[in-house]
């Protein structure tokens, strides 16, 4: 195992970050740690990173425990956090260089495990790293948390405000770094990245709602459900929510997926839908994704408490 | 050590780096340098005086000339002394000087006379200083009139009068009282300070304020090798500064090296490890460059003014004595005195020299204490 998490708590004040969350990460792995803003995605991090001492429970990052044997773990991680934190008025290779080398290491010695990335903005390389564009600077802070050659790789976010593109070109980067035996832990709001990991786990105000592999996560959801379009969308919901057949709607792009509690007989839906006034309705099965699993998740969780 | 010079390498392109920065560090001081010592300058010209001669005598005439020829008084005459009071009240004299009727006639006769003096004292130090100047020459004045009527006067008033006393000065260490030779080297003490305390605690926060100490804490850098590569180069340029300084000092003012250079570089580089300290001290408590630029401006502001620059010290009442025993810059303003212009050795400041270092030991230590690096 490269992370063992177990048990671990904190709070800030009276409000809960992180409550008895425990799971593991195995060597070699893509984990990714998914879930909204404020669901305690980064006070993880912040403790796995050694930043952090949790209130209660353990971690152990490669066998060490972050809290006692920090001095000894710090050079085995590559972090890169949620907010750019490179030096914006020294250039790209000046960054490098600095981070290489209070690691007692030097670009040219893990130039290899790097190329990959660094190649990118290798061009750039006399440019102040505060004149990058966003995608740049990912890959800048990217090669700076890999130019020690890390065992684990922890990413806050590395994702949130880059553009579609250079966040498909960031996972690609990724995906390849995992081949070459590298653990990489990567939390991240957006649902649909989620299949992009070996294994996730869903994490909500606090609490793990499920670790499982994103195919398995899929797997388990037993519901029926629905794809439905209408003129008036807002509307809609509110007309579903009020249905007693349904057991959840959430809007999802331009469409609402729909979650039956029971069965349903044809014809019923079109016509209570009709009866309520909606027009250009196209209602159609679909197959559940990661975030219809969440959203099911979270409903659960709720109506436990 | 190597991690530490690898910051320090960093520190130094970052501040080279930064455009306000070079400014800060060589154009401002020196303008301070420069404008400062002329503008504390505690002697006081172009006093409005008034003067209400109502004898109109040879003596009066007399007495009124010479402070015609001060360079301290712009002289004016009213006829009454309401109308100069007038003028003090509009604001349009400083004082106003009363010759009464029938002076001469007593001076001569009765061999003594009185004059009066009326002093808009809303200004304490100036009322003061008028006061001491127009004494003075009406000290002259006696002398002068003594000289020239003794002949003429009764023998029982030469007996009365006697040999006259006079007490003469000598102001030791600053001859002539040259109030650049007392300034720049305080004024010194302010750069330097200013430097090292404002722009290491600001260096400081600056990391936590754009999030690299997020980076940085995550690094094999120890808490020690953070401090010290961010408080090195300015520890370095507080030294420099006061080299150039000293240069300026000499070549603009011709302010006296009496005592030994290496004795104030010496006291200079424990200092600046206090003010350093104290700049580490205040970026623990500080998020944000703007936060901690007003806590130091706060402390600045209070060490600068009762440091002694300006005021003595001695004057200050007791309670404010009291606090200048924890004013660092009180301790190095009379330091830089003592050895620049007194030629005081080792052994004059070694007491001052060890409570400093042990305050820069404390300071650090609390700092250092303060500062978390992982919470």
């Amino acid at each position: 195992m490269s992370i063992t998490i177990s048990h671990i708590t904190k709070s800030y004040g009276a409000v809960k970050a992180l409550d008895d969350i425990s799971f593991d990460v195995s060597k070699g792995e893509l984990f990714g740690l998914i879930g909204p803003d404020g669901a305690g995605k980064t006070t993880l991090i912040r403790i796995l990173t050694t930043l952090l001492v949790p209130d209660a429970g353990e971690a152990r990052m490669l066998d060490l425990d972050p809290v006692k044997e920090f001095r000894k773990l710090r050079p085995h991680i590559g972090y890169m956090p949620g907010r750019f934190s490179l030096y914006q008025d020294l250039t790209v290779l000046e960054n490098l260089n600095f981070f290489a080398t209070i690691f007692g290491t030097t670009i040219e010695e893990n130039y290899d495990l790097i190329k990959d990335i660094y190649s990118q903005i290798e061009p750039f390389k006399h440019r102040k790293a505060g004149q990058l564009s966003g995608g740049m600077k990912q890959k800048l802070a990217l090669s700076c948390a890999m130019v020690h050659e890390p065992d684990v790789l922890i990413l806050d976010e590395p994702t949130t405000g880059v553009d579609a593109v250079s966040r498909k070109e960031f996972w690609e980067m990724l995906a390849r770094l995992k081949e070459r035996g590298i653990t990489i832990l990567v939390s991240t709001p957006y649902m649909d990245e989620a299949s992009l990991c070996d294994r996730v786990a869903l994490i909500q105000d606090g609490h793990i709602l499920q670790v499982d592999t994103p195919a398995s996560i899929v797997a388990s959801y037993n519901r029926q459900l629905l794809g439905i379009k209408a003129r008036n969308t807002l509307r809609l919901i509110e007309d579903l929510r009020a249905y007693p057949l349904t057991h959840s709607a959430f809007p999802f792009g331009e469409s609402v997926h729909l979650a039956l509690a029971g069965d349903l007989t044809d014809g019923e839906l079109p016509e209570y839908l009709h009866q309520k006034g909606h027009e250009e309705l196209e209602i159609e099965p679909i197959a559940p994704n990661i975030e219809d699993c969440f959203m099911e998740l979270m409903t659960k969780k709720q109506s436990d408490k | 050590m190597k991690t530490i010079l690898f910051i320090i390498q960093k520190e130094f392109k970052q501040i080279f780096r930064n455009k306000s920065m070079l400014p800060i560090l060589f154009v401002m001081p020196f303008i301070q340098l420069i404008i400062l010592p002329f503008a504390a300058d505690y002697e006081i010209k172009n006093i409005r005086l008034t003067i209400v001669d109502m004898d109109q005598s040879v003596l009066s005439r007399q007495l009124n000339s010479h402070f015609q020829a001060s360079p301290f008084f712009n002289v004016s005459y009213t006829l009454t002394p309401e109308e100069a009071e007038a003028l003090i009240q509009h604001n349009d004299s400083d004082l106003y000087l009363e010759i009464p009727p029938r002076f001469e006639y007593r001076l001569l006769k009765e061999q003594r006379a009185s004059l009066h003096l009326s002093i808009d004292a809303i200004n304490g130090s100036k009322a003061g200083v008028s006061q001491a100047y127009v004494q003075s020459i009406v000290r002259d004045f006696n002398k002068e009139v003594i000289a020239e009527w003794v002949p003429q006067l009764q023998p029982r008033a030469l007996a009365a009068i006697g040999q006259p006393v006079d007490i003469t000065y000598q102001n030791w260490f600053n001859p002539d009282l040259d109030y650049n030779t007392f300034m720049v080297p305080g004024i010194l003490v302010l750069l330097i300070t200013m430097i090292a305390g404002f722009l290491s605690g600001m260096n400081i926060v600056k990391e936590k304020e754009i999030g690299t100490i997020e980076q940085i804490n995550v690094t094999p850098i120890k808490k020690y090798q953070f401090v010290i590569g961010k408080l090195l180069p300015f520890w370095l340029l507080g030294l420099m500064e006061l080299a150039i300084g000293m240069v300026l000092g000499k070549i603009i003012f011709d302010i006296p090296f009496v005592g030994s250079i290496s004795l104030v570089f010496a006291f200079a580089s424990v200092y600046l490890l206090l003010i350093l300290g104290v700049g580490l001290l205040i970026s623990t408590f500080s998020n944000t460059q703007q936060q901690s630029m007003f806590l130091t401006w706060f402390f600045m502001v209070i060490f600068i003014l009762m440091s002694g620059l300006f005021t003595p010290i001695e004057s200050m009442p007791h309670w404010a004595q009291v606090l200048t025993w924890f004013n660092p810059i009180a301790y190095f303003v009379d330091v830089i005195r003592l050895v620049m212009l007194k030629g005081s050795g080792w052994v004059d400041i070694k007491q001052t020299f060890f409570q400093i270092l042990a305050f820069a030991i404390a300071v650090n230590g609390l700092a250092v204490w303060n500062y978390r690096k992982r919470s």
